[in-house]
């Protein structure tokens, strides 16, 4: 009861102040809908609290949060405080309450809704304090702790309920609708374990062994496709077609003909018809219309090309001076030596042949001629790869002052002696030697080291003495010095009369020699046929001469006792003093040319004869050869006393006589000052002569008899030497005695040379120009010194230009006219003088016939003006004084 | 025939000529100063050249008709004189 109080106290003081339960009647809310019918919450006053010392942290805690409360008590509240007691709302449960406490428990959280809660039944209360205290701490143990462990719970078996599925399944059921009828089969007891036999037999052959279920095709069991899923695509359409060709294999086949032509009886045929007649007849006039066009101009000419020259240059063009190559000079002999004749080896390259003689006067050579004996004479074989050594050394017996090389075969050299002997060599034997000096370089690096004086020519083991093979006969031969020689070109040859002959042999075998002695010799290399027989004494000395074994025998015939052929003398007439041919220049020269064509024409012959010619050769001439007859046997000659004779060397009938005599030379020309030491043909022009001599230079036409060309003034210096250039028409080098060379070029200046340049300090002896190639062009010159210079000449001088040869020759040709227009001036004048001298005649027969006083005072007047002239001088001369004269006039 | 041979003289001994030939209107050489394969090779060159001339003069104007032919080199000039049956052909050298 007190407990209803306090809550009825509560309540209002919970409450904003609610009314009172107005009905006590009402039944009292109990917690049924929770799940505890027992329990009516309540709302309980301080006082009410307060009574039944239930109060709230004091008698109640958390821990003991229920009280016993008598029944007593709250009757007793009851009846204090009727309606206001907090029990009032249950009051009912109170009363009909069995035991005699209640339970009255705080609602710290408000659980029921207030503050406390009574529990209405005894169940209840015991509940609550005993298990019930439990299970509602475990409720709210659990309502506490749910999430932090989960305690597994078995599924509790439950009996199952049928919701209808079995009939489905009872449907589905396949059950046995037959009762299944059990066989059981055994065998005899007596066949147990016994073998068992196995046969076979044919399914169809025993009756009913089998039975068969054949397939039939039911209709209800047909289906008729009516529609059917088919994929369908377009592709192109490919055909593979193959083939195979027949293989042919390849055939050789020719095919061969021959031009038709007719033969020589139809060719007459056709050219009697007079159909060809008409036709050329009617046809020649337009071809001669054509021909004609053609020779009156070239229209096709590109007048602007053709006025460059060519552009091709090698060097440069502006340089055109001769350019210093190699020098060589003899080191091993002492004696001071002059180079007399130069001449290039026709074939081999760089290989230079050098004659050196004593630099001495004939006084001098005849005072030390035993000095002069021990010395060798020779020519000396340089090569420009070895300026030092020379490669041969070819010894002679005297001085050489020209010598030449064979044209057919460069191995044979002849050489003109001071004494006036021709001397032969062949170096047929070291041949090989020259040919490949190339390919020793090394020798002169041994031999640089040494100082000169040390060496001597035996320690030089290259260079090795030739001796001669032979040398002329000393009596039959030339007197005095051998001044030219030279060879006869291979295609002619003459006999002792000097008709010349066609020369079968193919090869060089006479030379021409010229000496001091004023004879012209032609000499042949082959063995004389004997036209005498030789009395056997001569023979027994020719014999006994012995020959060195080393020599070559090519010559022997030859040795000591060649003869000339024929000689031919230059007389001037009748007096005893004759021409001193100093050089000669017969119509073709081989040598100035480089020998190509000739050695292949060479080489030929040895093949055909299967050996050197020059070894085998056949004696004098066949008597049965025709001469021929329209040669030129004429030929020029420059003499000592500086004229230029162009004579014959073909003997003539003497009438009166009867012997053969020499011709009269057709034309001499006193031309140069001194000796003239170069009479040169032109390379390019078989007629065109160079004569130098003295102090100037000629050139001759041959056929001209009226004058040189052209001869140069005086030049400053004496000219030694000159050469045609060989690639240039119109250029020649000339050689001064102070060591100058002048280069003369016809179409810069005529009048003098084109240039000049030095090269040494001395006369300039001989000059030699030649050919390697189109773009190495050398010139060879030697100096009184001893030494040969090899320079090269540059472009310019060696490259001719376009049009060069014809300007040359035009030039000639004007020179030609110049000069028949200076005789037919000379003709002019002779006439034009006549008649001056004419008039003259008639003026002073005129002039005769005046009076004598008229002379006389023509006289006298004469007298006075010389008185008058006298005095004059005299006067200013200062030796007569004005005054004296006065007087003297005074006086008269 | 001396005509013939006159005629052919003439031309030859012109500035420049180095071969003169008659030549058939089939191409076989008839008279000749040169050796016989060059004879034979200008002929059938020249005889087929000359007919491709007058091929196509005669092509462009049939009324017109071939009367010469010349061709410069540059070594020589051939001249090609045609006729209904022979072919002169002339080489000369025009320049020096």
């Amino acid at each position: 009861m007190a407990p209803k109080r306090q809550k009825q106290k509560s309540s209002k003081r919970g409450k904003t102040k609610i009314t009172l339960p107005v009905s006590e009647e009402a039944e009292p809310v109990n917690m049924e809908s929770m799940g505890h019918p027992e329990i009516y919450p309540l709302v309980l006053t301080n006082k009410t609290q307060e009574i039944f010392n239930c109060r709230i942290d004091e008698d109640v805690t958390d821990e003991q949060p229920y009280k016993l409360i008598k029944k007593e008590d709250i009757f007793a509240d009851f009846e204090n405080r009727a309606a206001v007691s907090d029990f009032y709302p249950v009051k009912k449960i109170i009363q009909e309450y069995p035991g005699d406490e209640l339970l009255l428990v705080y609602d710290k959280d408000f659980k029921y809704g207030l503050n406390f809660y009574l529990i209405g039944t005894e169940e209840g209360k015991e509940n609550y304090l005993n298990p019930p205290e439990v299970p509602e701490e475990q409720e709210e143990y659990k309502e506490h702790i749910p999430e932090d462990i989960y305690i597994y719970k078995p599924p509790i078996c439950k009996p199952w309920v049928s919701l209808g599925s079995e009939k489905e399944i009872e449907e589905e059921l396949v059950k046995e609708s037959t009762k299944e009828i059990t066989y059981m089969i055994s065998r005899k007891r007596s066949e147990f374990g016994a073998p068992v036999k196995f046969s076979d037999q044919n399914a169809s052959s025993v009756k009913d062994a089998y039975i068969e279920c054949t397939a039939y095709p039911d209709k209800n069991f047909t289906l008729k496709q009516l529609e059917r899923d088919v994929g369908m695509q377009v592709v192109p359409k490919i055909k593979d077609t193959s083939t195979q060709t027949r293989w042919t294999y390849p055939k050789n086949a020719t095919t061969q003909y021959y031009p038709r032509e007719f033969s020589e009886e139809e060719k007459e045929a056709l050219g009697q018809s007079k159909t060809l007649t008409e036709f050329l007849n009617n046809v020649s006039i337009s071809v001669e219309i054509a021909l004609q066009q053609n020779e009156i101009m070239n229209t096709f000419i590109n007048d602007w090309k053709s006025l460059a020259e060519e552009e091709g240059t090698f060097g440069d063009k502006t340089d055109t001076h001769l350019k210093e190559y190699q020098s060589f000079t003899d080191l091993h002999n002492l004696t001071e030596k002059m180079i007399t004749c130069v001449s290039w080896h026709p074939i081999i390259y760089g290989l230079i042949a050098v004659s050196v003689a004593v630099r001495l006067s004939f006084e001098e050579r005849v005072h030390f001629s035993g000095k002069l004996l021990l010395q060798p004479s020779l020519i000396l074989f340089w090569s420009f790869s070895d300026p030092i050594h020379p490669q041969l050394m070819l010894e002679s017996p005297d001085d050489i002052f020209c010598f030449q090389f064979c044209p057919s075969d460069p191995n044979i050299i002849a050489g003109g002696c001071i004494n006036g002997q021709i001397v032969m060599w062949d170096i047929t034997a070291h041949a090989d030697r020259i040919e490949n000096i190339k390919a020793d370089g090394s020798r002169s690096k041994n031999v640089t080291l040494k100082p000169m004086f040390l060496l001597e020519p035996e320690s030089n083991k290259e260079a090795m003495y030739i001796r001669h093979c032979a040398v002329s006969s000393i009596e039959n031969g030339h007197r005095k010095v051998i001044t030219d020689i030279h060879w006869l070109p291979d295609t002619f040859e003459i006999n002792r009369l000097g008709s010349v002959f066609e020369n079968r042999s193919g090869i060089s075998c006479q030379l021409v020699t010229c000496s001091a002695d004023c004879t012209i010799c032609f000499w042949d290399i082959r063995p004389q046929k004997a036209l005498t027989p030789q009395p056997p004494t001569e023979k027994k000395k020719e014999e006994s001469i012995e020959v060195p074994f080393d020599v070559p025998s090519t010559f022997l015939h030859l040795n000591l006792s060649w003869k000339p052929l024929s000689k031919v003398r230059l007389s001037k007439g009748e007096t005893t003093l004759d021409h001193c041919p100093t050089k000669l220049s017969l119509s073709e020269d081989s040598l100035l040319y480089k020998a190509q064509d000739k050695m292949l024409a060479q080489s030929k012959a040895t093949k055909a004869g299967e050996m050197n010619p020059y070894q085998n050769l056949e004696g004098g001439l066949g008597n049965h050869l025709k001469p021929i007859d329209d040669f030129c046997t004429k030929f020029f000659v420059g003499t000592e006393e500086g004229e230029v004779i162009y004579t014959d060397w073909k003997m003539e009938r003497d009438p009166e006589t009867g012997r053969f005599m020499t011709k009269k030379p057709v034309s001499l020309y006193t031309v140069h000052d001194g000796g003239v030491h170069t009479v040169q043909r032109s390379p390019f022009y078989k007629d065109i002569i160079l004569t130098v001599g003295g102090w100037n230079v000629a050139i001759w036409k041959e056929g001209i008899m009226t004058g040189p060309l052209l001869q140069s003034s005086c030049a400053p210096k004496r000219y030694t030497s000159g050469h045609w250039s060989l690639t240039r028409p119109g250029v020649f080098y000339i050689g001064r005695e102070d060591g100058y060379i002048d280069i003369w070029d016809l179409l810069e200046k005529t009048h003098e040379p084109a240039q000049s340049q030095n090269i040494c300090i001395t006369m300039i002896t001989y000059i030699k120009p030649w050919t390697f190639s189109a773009k190495q062009q050398f010139i060879a010159i030697a100096d009184y010194y001893g030494t040969l210079h090899i320079l090269e000449i540059p472009w310019t001088l060696s490259r001719p230009s376009t049009s060069e040869v014809s300007s040359i020759s035009h030039y000639f040709e004007r020179e030609v006219k110049h000069l028949e227009y200076v005789e037919q001036r000379k003709k002019i004048r002779e006439e034009e003088k006549k008649e001056m001298e004419l008039e003259m005649e008639k003026k002073k027969v005129k002039t005769y016939q005046k009076s004598k006083e008229q002379l006389e005072a023509e006289l006298k007047m004469d007298y006075e003006s010389y008185l008058e002239l006298e005095k004059d001088i005299l006067i200013h001369l200062g030796l007569i004084k004005v005054k004296e004269t006065m007087s003297y006039m005074e006086m008269i | 025939m001396a005509e013939v041979e006159e005629t052919l003289k003439r031309i030859q001994s012109h500035k420049g000529v180095i071969g003169t030939m008659v030549v058939n209107a089939e191409g076989i050489p008839i008279r000749t100063t040169l050796d016989n394969s060059t004879t034979v090779q200008y002929a059938g060159l020249l005889h087929q050249l000359t007919v491709k001339a007058k091929s196509t003069v005669r092509d462009i104007d049939p009324q017109n008709d071939l009367t010469f032919l010349r061709i410069r080199s540059k070594k020589h000039e051939i001249m090609v004189a045609p006729d209904k049956e022979y072919l002169l052909i002339v080489i000369q050298n025009p320049c020096e």
